[in-house]
């Protein structure tokens, strides 16, 4: 039986085969899965905002720059190499349309790019990407496999 | 943010909460034309991973309408129904058979965003009266999906400066059936500091 390991929002988690990780409900967040194929570990993260304001960051599991670095950590320690790793990610929509758009509004497009950014500087190639829109993802890793599954509510559901 | 408050802080927002909430109750009623009852509302802090749970989980899904306000404490209000609870609300304003309406068409829409701008309002008009300041709502966007997704706008808000988030639970009695209300007031950066010091409870 494959188990289930349910990630909060603004949190983390890491398992190997056969286990697969889920996140639910995001919106303008953005779920974030690395995996290593060879050792079948995997990772997800639940990334909320896309950078850190100062040095004491009471749960670096929320935003970008903080949740990617201790994602890859956490796997390493699991037997994943950075080398080896790739990612998928969904989510990152823009789930309100008001008159007069404010930075907020745009949180989900400035969360994908800098979950980009910072992917393309670790050296970590993007297999796959579902993000934007106005709708919102549930998603879920299959550490087996490397599947990366994104549900929605009216638009069916795809594996990247 | 959450640190700096005290059980003071809150039951000022209670009270305005509750008096907001006696003023929602009635525009209820007039629109509805039906006697709505109302419970006093709760107000409470949750951890953000929390509030999608209390609505139910975070894949259930809801309505939810959003207004910016324009103040010299600027804030962003979020009104979210459960979705079968805003069905319901639709068919009794359309006085349609019960489970026969559709939040998605445009009608539905707009009466839903009308009964946000209601709610809304209702809540602004107290604090306004607590506070001496003007309130004023624009127009309201809204969006029906996972809660998790529809709250994330306003955790993202709130999530930059705290961990925690405000919350104001409304339940209304209608024609013998629950209707929850989920009422979130999400002040901008400085703004909470302008509603206390207008409400005499300033931070020290």
């Amino acid at each position: 039986m494959k188990e289930i390991r349910r990630v909060g929002m603004a949190d983390l988690a890491v398992a190997s085969s056969p286990m697969k990780l889920v996140t639910i409900g995001l919106g303008s967040c953005v779920g974030v899965a690395l995996y290593d194929q060879r050792a079948k570990v995997g990772g997800l993260a639940h990334i909320m905002l896309p950078k850190s304001n100062g040095p004491f960051v009471s749960n670096p599991a929320k935003f970008a720059d903080t949740a990617l670095p201790l994602l890859v950590t956490k796997m390493q320690e699991c037997g994943a190499v950075h080398r080896r790793l790739t990612a998928k990610l969904a989510g990152g929509a823009q789930m309100f349309r008001l008159d007069r758009p404010t930075e907020t509004m745009r949180i989900g497009e400035r969360n994908a790019v800098a979950i980009l950014q910072w992917l393309e500087n670790a050296r970590i190639p993007v297999l796959a990407k579902d993000t934007g829109g106005n709708w919102g993802r549930t998603v879920e890793l299959d550490t087996g496999t490397g599947e990366f599954l994104v549900r929605t509510i009216a638009r069916g559901e795809k594996i990247l | 943010m959450g640190q700096e408050w005290s059980e003071m802080h809150l039951d000022v927002l209670k009270e305005v909460g509750n008096i907001g909430a006696g003023n929602a109750a009635t525009a209820l009623a007039d629109l509805l034309g039906q006697q709505i009852n109302m419970q006093v509302p709760a107000v409470m802090w949750l951890p953000l991973d929390e509030v999608a749970t209390r609505l139910g989980g975070p894949e259930n899904p809801v309505a939810g309408i959003l207004l910016d306000i324009d103040s010299q404490a600027p804030a962003t209000i979020l009104v979210v129904f459960p979705l079968e609870q805003a069905c319901f609300l639709l068919d009794i304003l359309f006085d349609r058979p019960q489970g026969s309406s559709n939040v998605m068409d445009e009608i539905g829409m707009s009466a839903l965003k009308e009964v946000g701008n209601i709610l809304a309002g209702s809540y602004l008009t107290s604090l306004s009266a607590f506070t001496g300041l003007t309130f004023v709502p624009m127009v309201p966007a809204m969006a029906v999906d996972m809660a998790g997704a529809v709250l994330d706008y306003v955790l993202a808000e709130f999530g930059q400066v705290a961990d925690q988030v405000l919350l104001i639970e409304t339940e209304f009695l209608a024609l013998g059936r629950d209707i929850y209300s989920y009422f979130f007031l999400v002040p901008k950066p400085d703004a909470l500091k302008a509603i206390f010091a207008a409400l005499g409870v300033g931070f020290e």
